[in-house]
């Protein structure tokens, strides 16, 4: 079908118009009502001792949930799509679990298995921290942005086929090479999109980390959560601020993510 | 030495893909399998890689013992039919990967690279990637890839399946010049007789899992062990229980006791050859191969009635094949006369 002018524009126009009131306002919204009484009220929040180590525990949560649910990730996805057993499909299911169950949820199920009385109760005991603490936290994570790593490799590996890595075999390529050189090489720019989605959840969790941190401020309190504390105490520019500072870390690794593939394309 | 496959079987579901397979492929020889699709022709060629495990039997590479093995210690080149270029890899580091593997020196592998790009006649191109190449010259890359690690042998699968017929038929001259300068012992799997026999020395047909015949384009041809072969390796007619080559169907005017009435249907000419298309009294249908000389002294028009008589014809029913030159042996005799040509009626 050939679109007449008129309604492809029609068209763009009520796309960009959906995007634009559902998307774009809010968040210019925000930048607005961060810089409303100048730079200095949102910039005194995000630069206190509370709001920098939110910063940083927020960071730190990247740092370890989003390499172990990479590797696992890409693992999970070449089992899933080169080695046929009867447990793939429930594998597969259960992967899709954290997208299914709301975050709340997940934490809840976190608390009730760590906590008093938990069947991991005694890991606590022996006075490893897990509830209220950062190991909490990570695992809180790592639940909610399991599947997204997967979840975009597993086309990308679909696609490619076996061909190149068998023909890297009959090169006298063993498996561990194979992969090195030839299969994540491939696939690597569905494995980078998968990293900047979970770096994006794992960013802004909220729910899960809410129930298992306690949101101690100074302590188990991430950027979102300070966000939230903020709010609640109705230091509004301090709220905005730190959001904008959440905003701006996701825009970072898009950024990232195009400029290296930008690089790959030249 | 040389590679050989002893009672090979390979299922895959209710799929019986390799039953009983046996081949031998002598030391530097050019080897095709020739069948046609799901006859298990790249089951086998796969299974002897290694890319493929067997369920039963033996597969021995220079008089070495190779089942079981992976296909990285098998020391084989494979061509794939899809190229299977690493996309992500310039042409050099394609024919290069097998030797970084092997953890050569720069030097020595940039001099090998170079040799062999020029062996291929893709000097030019080392810095392009797959994607920047033609078909052809992908496949090129591909083989100069197989043959840099120096293989024991060299297997091709459907290796000029995907290109088109000009450039099918300039490879198919290049990879037998080619094995004539490098003489590694060679199997490669095609579905186009003409192919096969056009590269190779030695073939080997397959059909539902078998090899229903091995040995040279003129073996095949002039003594085919059965039906199947006869219909594959060349072209056929069949009349009852026998078969009949196109060029071995005279055309006559005056009917006599040996021939049958057909209806000239058609006529095709295809510059020297001439098809001639005729249907027989019991809606058989055939075709006789002429010279362009004998159709203009018949002068053979579409519509009138003529007559065949088959020089040479064979039958399988009793695995006998009757020679039919001489007057003194009329068709259908032979065996118990049952099995002779219909008559005309």
């Amino acid at each position: 079908m050939a679109a007449n002018p008129a309604s492809r524009w029609g068209l763009r126009v009520l796309g960009l118009g959906y995007l634009t009131l559902l998307l774009l306002i809010p968040l210019v919204m925000i930048f607005f009502k961060t810089f409303e009484d100048g730079i200095s009220p949102p910039l005194d929040a995000v630069t206190s001792p509370d709001g920098l180590h939110a910063l940083k525990l927020s960071l730190l949560m990247v740092a370890i949930a989003v390499p172990l649910n990479t590797i696992f990730g890409v693992g999970c996805a070449l089992l899933l799509v080169r080695r046929k057993t009867k447990l793939n499909p429930v594998i597969d299911a259960v992967i899709n679990l954290p997208f299914a169950v709301s975050p709340i949820v997940i934490g809840l199920s976190l608390y009730l298995l760590y906590g008093v009385g938990g069947w991991f109760a005694f890991i606590s005991e022996e006075g490893f921290k897990i509830l209220f603490a950062v190991p909490g936290m990570v695992l809180a994570s790592i639940f909610v942005s399991l599947p997204f790593v997967v979840r975009e490799t597993v086309p990308v590996l679909q696609e490619i086929g076996t061909d190149q890595e068998q023909a890297a075999s009959t090169l006298g390529a063993n498996g561990w090479q194979t992969f090195w050189k030839v299969t994540l090489p491939s696939i690597r720019w569905g494995v980078a999109y998968g990293v900047v989605l979970t770096t994006a959840r794992v960013l802004g969790e909220f729910g899960a980390v809410t129930i298992v941190s306690g949101a101690i401020s100074g302590q188990t309190q991430t950027l979102p959560l300070f966000v939230e504390k903020q709010h609640e105490n109705f230091n509004d520019p301090g709220a905005y601020g730190a959001s904008l500072v959440l905003a701006l870390l996701a825009l970072v690794t898009l950024f990232a993510m195009n400029m290296l593939k930008r690089k790959e394309d030249a | 030495m040389g590679i050989s496959v002893e009672g090979a079987n390979k299922r895959f579901g209710d799929f019986q893909a390799l039953d009983d397979v046996s081949i031998e492929v002598p030391d530097g020889s050019l080897t095709a399998l020739l069948g046609p699709s799901g006859s298990g022709k790249s089951t086998l060629l796969r299974a002897i890689a290694g890319l493929e495990d067997l369920d039963s039997g033996l597969v021995t590479i220079n008089g070495e013992n190779a089942t079981g093995k992976p296909a990285q210690k098998r020391g084989v080149g494979f061509v794939f039919q899809h190229y299977a270029a690493f996309k992500h890899m310039t042409v050099y580091d394609n024919v290069a990967f097998g030797l970084k593997i092997r953890k050569w020196d720069k030097a020595k592998t940039s001099a090998r690279v170079h040799e062999l790009l020029e062996l291929v006649q893709l000097e030019g191109l080392a810095g392009r990637f797959p994607s920047q190449l033609s078909g052809g010259q992908r496949q090129r890359m591909a083989l100069a890839r197989a043959l840099a690690v120096e293989p024991k042998v060299l297997l091709l699968d459907e290796p000029f399946g995907a290109l088109d017929a000009k450039v099918r038929k300039d490879l198919r001259t290049w990879l037998r010049n080619l094995h004539e300068e490098m003489h590694v012992t060679t199997i490669f799997v095609t579905h186009d007789q003409e192919e096969a026999m056009d590269v190779a020395g030695q073939l080997v047909v397959m059909n539902q899992g078998r090899v229903e015949q091995s040995g040279t384009a003129d073996e095949l041809y002039e003594h085919p062990a059965n039906e199947f072969v006869m219909s594959f390796v060349g072209e056929v007619n069949r009349l009852g229980d026998h078969f009949v080559r196109p060029h071995d169907m005279e055309v006559v005017l005056d009917a006599d006791e040996r021939t049958q009435e057909g209806l000239v249907q058609r006529i095709v000419t295809l510059g020297f050859e001439v098809r001639v298309e005729l249907v027989l009294s019991d809606g058989t249908e055939v075709w006789a191969q002429l010279t362009r000389a004998e159709l203009q002294r018949l002068e053979l028009r579409e519509g009138q009635i003529a007559y065949l008589r088959p020089i040479q014809a064979k039958s399988f029913n009793g695995s006998s094949s009757s020679n039919l030159d001489g007057a003194s042996t009329p068709l259908g005799s032979h065996d118990g006369g049952d099995a002779g040509l219909p008559a005309a009626v």
